[in-house]
């Protein structure tokens, strides 16, 4: 008992003194989730929505397939990218394995099956007459889907939630590719797995309220606007 | 020049033909009522007019350009609009849903404003403009999908049973106003619905649509009275429908003139106003001296064009000046001898006739 009452007393003291390492991992972790998130959006809202308008045989297959990737282990990622980025695999002249170039990547990754999974589901669940409206109103095909993706925007907002709680709180691909290298590449969950095994109890969960604070603060955001939204 | 013109429109899906019109015409200013049961071809037909519908074979010729060859379809789309038995609001405000369409045209935000209030205003929601469409009850929702498409000011307006979804007072207001509407602004329309009533009222032409094809169309009393085929006796119902103009009242009676005869009718309709009279054959008394029915209304004489039997009872065609069809019983055929080419009187309660603005 005394321990976790000692951790938590630390934690708060690293947190109130605004600890430099803590808060250059804080920001790291915050970074490369953010971009990851953002890569993972574009890519994954805009694949989505052509696999969700479109008819094309093989649909049903490639749906599955995106939903199988919502719950692909970051570990997997983390040893392909591992493999790839690898100084004699087919891109290790980048030579960017063990680099937070490298966590975005894996990130990437894990996060856009998760962000295309849910664009799938939202825009299918549009009723289908509604792209005939738009085109009806004398829509090009360009504002016609602009217009799908603003009325599907709220389960939008629910998938960059996903995707950010998925890569924020990932662990095994940020230490295979990142490769945990301290003030470089260590980010919150990597220093978390390292403190908690050195015994650093206190140190490991001070990251861990970080982390949960974080997962917790951007969500309040984005719940918010959602539900504000929802109101109108 | 007709404003729209369809040659071998075409559609079929897996096997089955959804539409086969070899051609249609519809004039500038014209509105037009398909008619026809659920299943009838009646919203592909639209949606095909529209140029939504990827897979169909077929000409659309507008204002005597063809679509998608002279005319682009894009440019199409642009001059026309559509209204969809569903509202189909975007989840946006009232204003923004009724400004799409002048967006996707990339107009000016004061020009938008300006149009936007205007078709508020027309459609008697200009205080929603606010609300967020998602609040609206269906006929708020169903003005602002109206108020939307008319923004546009579109040559010609498609709509699809977009009354069939409200509650009867609702609806009833709605097309009050559509009426009134269509008349100032003189768009042409093609309108689906499965209601005689609503064609009647609304349109110039009705078209009895089933499995795809166009079994009649011509002016609403022509197909209500000459009914092509029997499907279209069947939908259209049995009624005599019959055109006139309110040419006095008193007391609460209207006198209507038709083809030169006077029927009187129960209501409040101004002097001058068109009105469509519709009477079922039932309720329609023949008999040879008219004195002995004094208590109905209207007594008119005529001749007997053709007696059918119908099992339980005689459908008897009459021509009074105009067409009436009634129906009576065996025994009463036989009673007043009743032949074809006889003269016989005609006579009906005021209150028997249901009355149609026009």
């Amino acid at each position: 008992m005394d321990l976790i009452l000692e951790g938590i007393k630390k934690a708060f003291l690293l947190l109130v003194t605004l600890d430099r390492e803590v808060l250059d991992i804080t920001l790291l972790s915050l970074k490369v989730s953010g971009l990851a998130t953002l890569i993972s959006v574009f890519i994954g809202v805009s694949i989505g929505t052509v696999i969700a308008l479109n008819e094309f045989p093989g649909k049903r297959a490639v749906v599955s397939l995106v939903n199988t990737g919502m719950g692909l282990p970051p570990v997997v990622v983390g040893l392909f990218v591992t493999i790839f980025l690898w100084r004699n695999g087919p891109f290790g002249f980048l030579g960017i394995l063990y680099t937070p170039l490298a966590i975005i990547i894996a990130q990437s990754i894990i996060a856009t099956p998760i962000v295309m999974g849910i664009t799938v589901a939202a825009m299918q669940q549009l009723p289908r007459k509604l792209r005939l409206q738009i085109l009806a109103l004398g829509a090009t095909r360009l504002q016609m889907v602009w217009m799908l993706i603003k009325e599907a925007r709220l389960s939008l907002l629910a998938a960059i939630m996903a995707g950010f709680g998925g890569v924020i709180s990932e662990i095994g691909a940020s230490i295979m590719v990142g490769g945990n290298i301290k003030g470089y590449s260590r980010v919150l969950t990597t220093a978390t797995v390292m403190e908690t095994s050195r015994g650093n109890f206190d140190v490991a969960i001070a990251l861990s309220i970080i982390l949960l604070l974080l997962a917790y603060f951007i969500n309040l955001i984005l719940t918010h606007i959602q539900q504000r939204e929802r109101k109108q | 020049m007709p404003i729209l013109e369809a040659k071998n429109l075409c559609v079929e899906r897996a096997g089955t033909t959804l539409l086969d019109v070899p051609h249609l015409k519809v004039d500038e200013g014209e509105v037009l009522a398909l008619i026809g049961p659920n299943g009838a071809g009646k919203s592909t037909l639209l949606v095909t007019l529209c140029h939504l519908f990827k897979y169909f074979s077929g000409a659309i010729v507008f204002k005597g350009k063809p679509v998608g060859d002279e005319l682009p379809v894009g440019q199409y789309r642009k001059r026309i609009s559509m209204v969809f038995q569903e509202p189909l609001l975007f989840n946006a405000t009232v204003f923004e849903n009724v400004a799409a369409g002048l967006r996707f045209r990339k107009l000016e935000s004061q020009e938008i404003k300006r149009s936007v209030k205007e078709n508020l205003e027309r459609f008697g929601i200009g205080h929603l403009g606010d609300r967020s469409a998602r609040t609206l009850s269906g006929g708020e929702a169903q003005r602002t999908s109206l108020a939307r498409a008319f923004a546009v000011k579109p040559d010609m307006l498609f709509l699809d049973e977009p009354f069939s979804a409200l509650d009867p007072p609702t609806r009833e207001s709605l097309i009050e106003d559509l009426e009134r509407i269509l008349e100032d602004s003189g768009t042409t329309t093609i309108f689906a619905t499965h209601d005689r009533i609503e064609a009647l009222r609304l349109s110039d032409r009705v078209a009895v649509m089933n499995r795809g094809r166009i079994l009649q169309i011509g002016t609403p009393d022509d197909v209500m009275n000459h009914p092509a085929d029997e499907f279209v006796a069947s939908f259209v119902g049995v009624e005599t429908i019959l055109k006139g103009k309110v040419t006095g009242k008193k007391m609460g009676i209207v006198m209507v003139s038709v083809s030169g005869q006077e029927v009187a009718v129960i209501g409040d309709y101004d002097i001058g106003g068109s009105l469509i009279l519709c009477i079922r054959p039932e309720n329609v008394t023949l008999s040879i001296n008219p004195s002995e029915t004094a208590s109905a209304r209207n007594t008119f004489r005529g001749t007997i064009e053709r007696i059918v039997p119908m099992g339980l009872f005689h459908k008897v065609e009459l021509d009074c000046g105009f067409p009436l069809v009634a129906y009576i019983t065996q025994d009463a055929v036989d009673a007043l001898s009743l032949c074809e080419g006889s003269d016989v009187a005609a006579s009906l309660k005021a209150t028997a006739i249901h009355v149609v603005r026009k």
